[in-house]
């Protein structure tokens, strides 16, 4: 008997929490519909398989391009995130002297301004810059990696701070008495004991900047720099909605976030939950 | 002579320079001096357009903004878009761990697929639920027959907030999920196996022991939830688009459309000088509290 209660309450669990995805079934089963078909019964699965909805949007959204920016804007954006922000960390958390103390807590206070608040002024600031010196920060994959840097600072340098100071100073003492460079004990000793706190920044920003819709869509504006937030917004605004089309595109755009959480899942989770309660 | 610093010490500095000041130069020009220009410009009358002069007006665009009727409308729309959210994230989230965390052998794979709608961009979150509310709600008002609860949703100025509470759920419920597992993790086993040898029921058992222990985890949720839903623009844009009539333009997106979409950039600058100071208390409370909490425990 007791059993058989399990079991229902197994099914019972999952059942719910298939309901729970079920829009995601739907865009995915209308995807391969015609306009009859998909007004005929929304959820109902497909006749048949066909793609042709799947390229359409793929030449509409451009979405190769997109895809290959998103990519391009987070790898970049994550690498010089990571390096620069465990250096920073790392000199603040262990140099105890004021000047540290003033620039960590300034870092943490600038956590409270949201975007709004300084997306204007920002704005002028950088159209400015490329404007009277010619530095390509407006309007360019590589402006935006620089404000991501900018934005996902201070985040990234709480973290690592947090994490620094729980680990033994000795081992870095040692190396340093061993006559290794500053530099060199950092990258050989320090940012390898780092790496459970690696992954979850680098997860954070990854979901942060892959996703981020507002800064991309002020600073970005040739078409074949677009993003995939960005792509998916133009193409819901430049025609009137042909569902099958649209359901083909977001499809599209689900794919790469799934296939990056099934790979990831466990340090995912982990790196939210770390993310969350700091 | 003793001039300046010892070689050690000058080696030391530079070290210091070297590792930090990357950083902190790209942060002081995207983060601090923006948001010290943005003051600046919250005191000016000006459209946005280099050639067109700005006009030092004192205080007044914070005075306008106590009597901006479609402000003030955004506002108390987005105190209740919060106060909904809240509600329903947390009790989502909380039911949600709790399930994932009894000893069910598909436990695992239910948290994995309830946290799946959080790493979906709020902006494709949004189109997503667009589509479920202009079809498959009217469909399921057909085929139930209740039509007055099944239907588009966002056609309608009183439910199109809803469905945002709603679609915000969806997609936060997952987060804060994470969040309280954590806090059931960390209750002692023991403690609750005394108390069912005491005889406590499963409902006293979760009154009496795990929400109280629960709190740390409920503090940390409630604000998160709190901030998030107060800067909710993403969301917001796709899903109605502030729509119908303005009955769902929510702070952010005010203050974008006072900027960019009327020009208005000083006064916009105003609303968002405002925005910040509406977060910034709603976090350092949270933190107040949090680390009040800390000292109790």
């Amino acid at each position: 008997m007791k059993a058989i209660g399990n079991w229902s309450k197994e099914i019972l669990l999952v059942l719910m929490a298939l309901v729970f995805l079920s829009p995601i079934y739907i865009i995915f089963v209308n995807s391969f519909k015609n306009r009859l078909e998909l007004y005929e019964n929304t959820l109902a699965f497909p006749e048949e398989f066909g793609l042709q909805y799947y390229s359409a949007a793929m030449e509409r959204m451009d979405f190769f391009n997109a895809f290959i920016n998103s990519m391009y804007v987070t790898v970049v954006s994550v690498i010089f995130i990571v390096v620069l922000s465990s250096m920073t960390a790392w000199m603040l958390a262990r140099s105890g002297n004021w000047v540290s103390t003033v620039i960590f807590m300034t870092l943490i206070a600038t956590m409270l301004i949201p975007f709004q608040t300084i997306m204007m002024p920002l704005m002028q600031l950088v159209t400015g810059i490329t404007r009277t010196t010619g530095i390509p920060l407006y309007n360019t994959l590589s402006g935006l990696i620089f404000m991501n840097i900018g934005f996902h600072a201070a985040l990234s340098v709480f973290l690592y701070h947090g994490f620094i100071k729980s680990i033994p100073i000795s081992l870095e003492e040692a190396a340093t008495i061993d006559g290794a460079s500053k530099f060199g004990v950092f990258w050989r000793v320090v940012f390898p004991i780092l790496t459970p706190i690696t992954a979850t920044v680098m997860i954070l920003n990854v979901i942060l900047i892959w996703n981020d819709f507002l800064l991309p869509s002020l600073t970005l504006i040739d078409k074949e720099l677009r993003t995939i937030p960005l792509s998916v917004f133009y193409f819901f605004g430049e025609f009137t909605i042909e569902w099958n089309l649209a359901m083909a595109g977001l499809t599209l755009t689900i794919i790469p976030v799934v296939i990056f959480y099934v790979l990831a899942q466990k340090y995912i989770i982990k790196g939210i939950g770390e993310g969350a309660v700091k | 002579m003793k001039v300046g610093m010892s070689v050690a010490n000058r080696k030391k500095v530079g070290w210091y320079l070297i590792f930090t000041v990357p950083l902190l130069l790209i942060f002081t020009l995207i983060v601090l001096v923006p948001f010290v220009i943005g003051i600046y410009y919250a005191f000016f009358q000006w459209d946005g357009i280099g050639a067109n002069p700005m006009v030092f007006n004192g205080l007044d665009n914070f005075v306008r903004l106590m009597d901006d009727t479609r402000f003030l409308r955004s506002a108390w729309l987005t105190v209740l878009f919060t106060v909904l959210s809240v509600i329903t994230v947390n009790a989502a989230g909380l039911a949600f761990a709790l399930l994932v965390t009894s000893k069910l052998k598909l436990a695992n794979l239910a948290r994995t697929m309830l946290f799946m709608p959080y790493l979906i961009g709020g902006l494709i979150l949004g189109y997503i639920w667009q589509f479920v509310f202009l079809d498959v709600f009217t469909l399921l008002g057909d085929a139930t027959g209740l039509d007055s609860i099944f239907f588009n949703w966002l056609n309608n100025e009183d439910f199109a907030l809803f469905a945002l509470v709603f679609v915000f759920t969806w997609q936060m419920a997952g987060y804060v999920m994470i969040v309280y597992i954590a806090g059931i993790q960390g209750i002692p086993g023991e403690v609750i196996e005394a108390a069912r040898i005491d005889g406590a029921s499963g409902w006293q058992r979760f009154l009496r022991i795990t929400v109280p222990l629960l709190m740390p985890a409920f503090t940390i949720s409630l604000f998160l939830t709190l901030s998030y839903g107060f800067k909710i623009y993403d969301v917001n844009l796709s899903l109605t688009g502030g729509g119908p009539a303005n009955a769902t333009e929510l702070f952010a997106m005010n203050i974008y459309n006072e900027i960019f979409g009327y020009g208005n950039y000083g006064y916009g600058q105003a609303k968002a000088i405002v925005f910040f100071v509406i977060i910034a208390a709603i976090t350092l409370t949270q933190v107040y509290i949090t680390k009040k909490r800390e000292v109790e425990m």
